[in-house]
């Protein structure tokens, strides 16, 4: 298994009068077709650490590779392009654009890395909302959809241009139970049948109980990091 | 890149009612400013066609720019002479027959020579100074717009008889008299004649119907004891613009001084120039506010917009790809406004072409009834130039501001 992301010391200090530590000396390594939580009480951080890791942030020192690259050399546009290609995310809120479909949503980091014409485009996004059970809503507005649709939107999105990582940032964090667990299920499938690695920052306790690996922050410091050995679903 | 047109697009057709209140800004701005500059640079140009319809093309008189040079200083090139008495000069252009004659030749136009001098008109115990202008009357005509300005009687009425003159109309007012009635004319000379008045003429301008009175050349040279003699040569060209070219060319060949209606008026021409710049002043400004209506939808799209800002980011859109996304929406909106303002201003320029004012009073010879408009695509490009920019500033601005807002302080606002 090859290393996806490797963390060494690194440290977020947010500048201001009082410079906050958000992060802390974390090291760690995401290794292909991991389903991670990153766990800890409200402030301890748990965002930042993924916001670093998905490059939205850049740490205040130790150094962060991502597939291998030093991102630390590397400047906005560029990070950009990795993210764009390596990685997708989903965040507590859909934050789709409601003023466009459904399956434009889903197309848009498609049509931003310019690879696919745009019928395969759009048969990609399709086939994408159909595996998330979204099938009869591709022409909605995001507002025509419940909280859940609207987040597997957003999960077909983060998987438009076939991403090695998904980060999601509380995806079930707005939703009730029952959608809830069919997000956990879908994000759970991704691992489990498309071998992507999923990083999953989360307070639901019964959640962070299923995961493979489990990293508890407090304090933004890792306190534990633990492989659950699951038994089989 | 097409993507980001259709964003931009998306965002500005979202926003209704804003975006047609800041269209309409850039509009009218660039409405105004058209029908504006048509409206001023009509007025120049009629203005200017009334001062070259009225003025002598180029005229040409017995004066040199620079004092000649006297006979004992050709002779003596080495010596210096302290208080030489100069020569005296016969007044008046030098063998005018070979002069009209030579200048006949190439002169791209119309000429007339005449002979103009001082002179006091005295009827009925008043006495009131005039430039009495000794001129033939059929060519005369050709040359001059009095020719046309005639209330009574015309320049040939002065053939009628030996002794005819002809003056503006309110100077006949100021002394009393009227066409037919016998007038003194009494010359720097000394010489005194009685004129008949045969014609009057109503120019609007105060100064020639108030200071001028024509009579045949041949009286004038009689009056001033001048006999052959002229000191004007007036031209009128074809084309007025060659005027300078045709001065120069005239001085270097006669000697005398050559004066091109551009520089006769040249005050005046310098007053259209500062008028130039005020408009111009005046449309920057307008379109300056119009500029601010699109800064001001456009940072507030950029604020409302957030959530989108960062989660375009996110998926990997560049700080540059935001950047380009506001400014096309302010360069839409200025292209939009622009359009819509050729519009405005054409319909503008068509209202004002239709409308018809009279200038009533006894004072005013020409009747100005329409607004001049001058139609000019130059005006169009402009505006829409500067309208194009200010909006790209506008857009500009607040589009920079976007680019850089990192993604993680919105989504972290939002949560």
């Amino acid at each position: 298994m090859s290393l996806l992301i490797e963390a060494e010391h690194l440290t977020r200090i947010l500048p201001a009068i009082v410079p906050v530590s958000l992060v802390r000396d974390v090291s760690l390594t995401v290794s292909e077709q991991e389903f991670i939580a990153i766990t800890g009480p409200s402030g301890s951080g748990k965002s930042s650490l993924l916001y670093l890791l998905g490059l939205l942030d850049r740490p205040t020192s130790g150094t962060l590779r991502v597939a291998g690259q030093d991102t630390s050399s590397l400047d906005d546009d560029a990070l950009a392009r990795l993210r764009l290609e390596m990685l997708g995310f989903v965040f507590q809120f859909h934050f789709l654009l409601p003023e466009f479909s459904v399956l434009e949503n889903v197309k848009l980091p498609m049509r931003k890395a310019g690879r696919l014409s745009s019928t395969a485009m759009r048969e990609r996004a399709a086939s994408l909302l159909e595996e998330l059970g979204l099938a009869g809503h591709l022409d909605k507005r995001p507002d025509q959809l419940s909280g859940g649709q609207r987040q597997r939107v957003a999960v077909a999105r983060a998987l438009a241009n076939d991403p090695h990582v998904v980060l999601a940032d509380e995806p079930t964090g707005s939703l009730d139970s029952k959608s809830s667990e069919q997000v956990f299920q879908i994000l759970q499938d991704l691992v489990k049948k498309r071998g992507k690695t999923v990083i999953a920052v989360t307070h639901d306790m019964d959640i962070a109980a299923r995961v493979d690996r489990r990293i508890h922050l407090v304090d933004g410091a890792v306190v534990s990091d633990e492989r659950v050995a699951q038994a089989a679903v | 890149m097409r993507l980001i047109l259709e964003l931009a697009l998306t965002h500005i057709a979202g926003r209704g009612r804003q975006t047609i209140v800041a269209i309409l800004g850039v509009a009218l701005g660039v409405g105004f400013s058209i029908a504006m500059a048509a409206l001023m640079q009509g007025t120049e140009k009629d203005f200017i066609a009334q001062l070259v319809d009225t003025m002598p093309h180029v005229q040409i008189t017995d004066e040199r720019r620079t004092a000649r040079s006297q006979p004992a200083e050709d002779l003596f090139a080495a010596a210096q002479f302290e208080a030489l008495r100069p020569k005296e000069d016969r007044r008046g252009i030098l063998n005018p027959a070979a002069a009209t004659a030579s200048l006949r030749s190439w002169i791209p136009g119309r000429m007339a020579q005449s002979l103009r001098t001082q002179g006091v008109i005295r009827y009925a115990g008043r006495d009131v100074g005039v430039a009495i202008i000794g001129i033939e009357p059929e060519i005369e005509a050709r040359v001059s717009s009095v020719a046309g300005d005639f209330v009574q009687g015309s320049f040939d009425s002065l053939r009628a008889g030996g002794n005819n003159i002809v003056v503006g109309d309110s100077l006949a007012r100021r002394i009393g008299a009227s066409t037919g009635t016998t007038i003194q004319v009494v010359a720097p000379t000394g010489q005194s004649r009685g004129f008949r008045i045969a014609g009057q003429f109503h120019t609007g301008n105060v100064a020639r119907d108030e200071g001028e009175a024509y009579v045949l050349l041949k009286s004038a040279q009689i009056l001033s004891e001048r006999p052959n003699a002229i000191n004007d040569i007036r031209l009128r060209l074809d084309n007025p613009e060659a005027a300078p070219r045709v001065a120069r060319q005239a001085e270097a060949e006669l000697g005398y001084k050559a004066v091109p209606w551009q520089e006769a008026n040249e005050s005046l021409l310098e007053a259209l120039v500062v008028r130039n710049v005020v408009m111009y002043t005046v449309v920057g400004a307008i379109l300056l506010v119009a500029g601010f209506g699109i800064f001001n939808i456009i940072s507030t799209i950029t604020h409302e917009k957030a959530r989108d800002i960062a989660i375009l980011k996110s998926l990997g859109f560049t700080q540059g790809n935001m950047r380009r996304l506001f400014l096309i929406e302010g360069l839409a909106l200025g292209l939009a406004g622009s359009l819509v303002g050729w519009l405005i201003g054409f319909l503008l320029c068509f209202a004002l072409s239709q409308v018809e004012f009279r200038l009533s009073g006894a004072g005013v010879g020409r009747e100005m009834t329409r607004l001049p408009l001058f139609w000019s695509p130059w005006h169009y490009a402009i505006a829409s130039a500067f309208a194009l920019i200010s909006s790209g500033v506008a857009g500009y601005l607040p589009a920079r501001q976007a680019a850089r807002l990192n993604p993680v302080d919105i989504i972290r606002g939002a949560t």
